[in-house]
């Protein structure tokens, strides 16, 4: 009864919009590849380049001033970032590292910009929430098959990727941080004879910034976890390091590259979020 | 300087306003209009004119529709029909450039809830009108800066909204209404969210202040006795539309309908209503024409134990006591002259009834009306009684 009508071939529709997609759109692919893949090259060079005591003096001093001169995180980031320079997983670190800045900040210019719009158009709100669920619901895995179509293996499809699993959240909270202003903010900035854009940078936003920057924390560790997954299509880091642990059945190195990652993980998480609680 | 004048201003919630428009023009009611279409009527259109430098509440219940009807004044809600003209022009139908500039240089608005900016500093929060017109920041502060001394906040333009109590922060918002030096302040429901204390204080301030600024002012609020203090005209609304426009005596005095009477009920009367208000029509004896005997007798019809003698132009002599009046009779005085007393109690027609209390209180003779020594009426303590109960003849004695 159910085999009224043949297989749909989903499947092969979908194989065949990415061939188009690559094949049309290589002008415009290509170069990302080359030029944004050099870029983060040098970047991460350059981050290598540095000597790690510096680095992690600085990262101690930023933990110190941001979370309003307590030791807890400065002392925390100390130990952690010596540890994983003892464990001899340095630069895969900085790998890591550059990968989710950039691909944390990739996701925010997108991400707050698209936020606002969904908050100010009932339309594009419609419109774009069904696929921000997609985005988020689809495993990450799958992402991983186009970005490599289009941008082959390395460093830029996992930034690829990983804009499309971590961007959701700050859409959304941006969206709902603007929403959420106070109905008689937004009247008392609309009464005095505020533009558009002056109601939006000098009340929404301010207003909003808990909230969205809220939403920049989760998009921050969505990347980092996406970062990690991106080692399946060659995106160095210490996300390779766990794979090939993982491959070789070495429960010990698999573990040490882990906890590079949870350390990575609670340095960056506290720092952004200390952002939030500053007054 | 600005004069409002609003002209079948309605506002209909919902998907298809015009068909609601078109039942309201059909004269059906809210209740009506929700049950066939589903729209929602806020405002049913009102039409009223605000004097310059007038003190203008609109008052009601909550849903009567004043909050709406306040914000389809500077658009902050769209009107689904209806004029509001200022200075001229309708700003119902201005484009949105004209309409910004209405905001910025003549209309300021206060809010129920303050609607202080909380990440900006008092003075900044002042600033904050005359920021947006890129107005330069030491012309600003100076504007922000005299603006807060008028309302009593100096000294404290560093701090921030919630540093400050209610009734501060409220002032804050008045001095930034104030900051722009419009014509026309709206202020809904300003002084509700204020303690009763702070709230009266408020408003003898607002008084005080617009004794100097001569501003026109639209004040919501759902408070008879707010109302009836500030006021220079008062309109009450039910269900979005108007139900009567007057001063708060008229309103007192003359209810339009059964739902303003109920709404004036509790208030206070005492405060409001005058001399002139409950006085009666006096019996009196002419002195120039009477003698005792016919003191007495009047006396005996109207069951008085003194009644006032006045001359041919009412101009009031004095009293006579029924004792006095009788022994006359039997000593065969027939002048009212050697009878006359004159320890009589004089108020004017202006003599608030809380201070007619005070003096009726300890004496026995009713109180006189006068008008440059001319009689005019007297007040007796069940009068003063039957006004406080709102009784329906001293509507009628009034009407």
């Amino acid at each position: 009864m159910l085999n009224f009508m043949p297989q749909i071939p989903i499947a092969q529709w979908t194989t065949d919009f990415v061939g188009w997609l690559t094949s049309t759109f290589s002008f415009l692919f290509n170069p990302i590849k080359d030029h944004f893949g050099s870029f983060m090259a040098w970047t991460a060079n350059t981050i290598y380049s540095i000597p790690p005591v510096i680095i992690i003096l600085l990262v101690a001093g930023l933990a110190f001033f941001i979370t309003g001169k307590k030791f807890g995180l400065a002392a925390f980031s100390i130990v952690g970032l010596w540890l994983i320079y003892n464990q001899g997983l340095w630069e895969e670190l900085t790998f890591t590292f550059t990968l989710v800045m950039l691909a944390s900040v990739l996701s925010i210019l997108i991400g707050v910009p698209v936020g606002i719009l969904m908050s100010k158009s009932k339309t594009a709100d419609a419109l774009l929430r069904p696929v921000l669920d997609f985005m988020q619901t689809m495993p990450a895995f799958v992402y991983l098959i186009p970005a490599v179509a289009f941008f082959g293996i390395g460093m830029v499809p996992g930034v690829f990727a990983s804009l499309i699993f971590a961007t959701p959240p700050t859409v959304r909270l941006t969206n709902l941080g603007i929403r959420q202003v106070p109905t008689e903010l937004v009247e008392a900035s609309d009464a005095f004879g505020s533009t558009g854009q002056q109601k939006l940078f000098k009340v929404e936003l301010p207003m909003a910034r808990t909230t969205i920057m809220a939403g920049i924390n989760q998009t921050v560790m969505l990347a980092l976890s996406m970062v990690v997954i991106a080692s399946m299509i060659g995106a160095p880091g210490l996300g390779r390091e766990v794979l090939s642990a993982l491959q070789r059945a070495q429960v010990g190195p698999g573990f040490v590259a882990g906890l590079g990652i949870v350390i990575l993980a609670i340095i960056i998480d506290r720092l952004t979020q200390s952002v939030n609680d500053k007054k | 300087m600005a004069n409002i004048k609003v002209e079948g201003l309605t506002k209909i919630f919902g998907k298809k306003p015009s068909q609601g428009m078109k039942l309201l023009k059909q004269g059906k009611s809210k209740d009506e209009i929700l049950n066939e279409t589903g729209l929602t009527v806020g405002v049913n259109q009102a039409s009223f004119e605000v004097q310059d430098s007038e003190i203008f509440v609109i008052m009601g219940l909550s849903g009567s529709g004043k909050s709406t009807l306040v914000r389809l004044l500077n658009r902050l809600i769209e009107p689904t029909a209806g004029k509001v003209w200022i200075d001229g022009e309708n700003l119902a139908e201005m484009n949105d450039k004209d309409l910004r500039e209405v905001r910025r240089k003549k209309m300021s608005m206060v809010f129920q809830k303050f609607g202080l900016f909380p990440f900006r500093t008092i003075i900044e929060n002042v600033e904050y009108g005359l920021e947006i017109q890129g107005i330069d920041p030491s012309a600003r502060k100076k504007k922000a800066m005299e603006s807060l001394e008028l309302v009593g906040l100096k000294g404290y333009e560093n701090q921030l909204p919630d540093q400050l109590s209610g009734g501060m922060q409220q002032r804050v918002g008045l001095a930034r209404a104030l900051a722009n030096d419009p014509s026309v302040l709206l202020m809904d429901e300003a002084f509700s969210a204020l303690d009763p204390l702070i709230r009266k204080d408020m408003q003898d301030e607002l008084l005080d202040l617009q004794v100097k600024m001569q501003k026109t002012i639209i004040f919501i609020t759902h408070d008879l006795d707010e109302a009836l203090r500030i006021g220079d005209r008062i309109t009450i609304m039910k269900d979005g539309e108007i139900v009567q426009v007057g001063t708060p005596e008229e309103i007192l005095v003359h209810p339009a309908d059964d739902y303003v009477e109920r709404f004036v009920e509790d208030v206070d009367r005492s405060k409001i209503l005058t001399a002139g208000h409950i006085m009666k029509r006096p019996e009196t004896v002419n002195i120039e024409k009477h003698g005792p005997r016919v003191a007495l007798e009047r006396m005996r019809e109207e069951g008085l134990s003194t009644i006032l003698v006045v001359d041919n132009q009412r101009n009031l002599k004095g009293y006579v006591s029924a004792d006095d009046a009788s022994m006359a009779l039997k000593n065969d005085v027939n002048s009212l002259q050697s009878l006359l007393k004159n320890d009589i109690p004089k108020v004017d027609k202006e003599t608030p009834m809380q201070e007619i209390f005070a003096i009726i209180h300890d004496i026995q003779t009713p109180v006189a009306v006068v008008e440059n020594d001319r009689l005019v009426g007297i007040i007796v303590r069940g009068a003063l009684i039957a006004a406080l109960a709102q009784d329906s003849e001293v509507k009628t004695e009034n009407a």
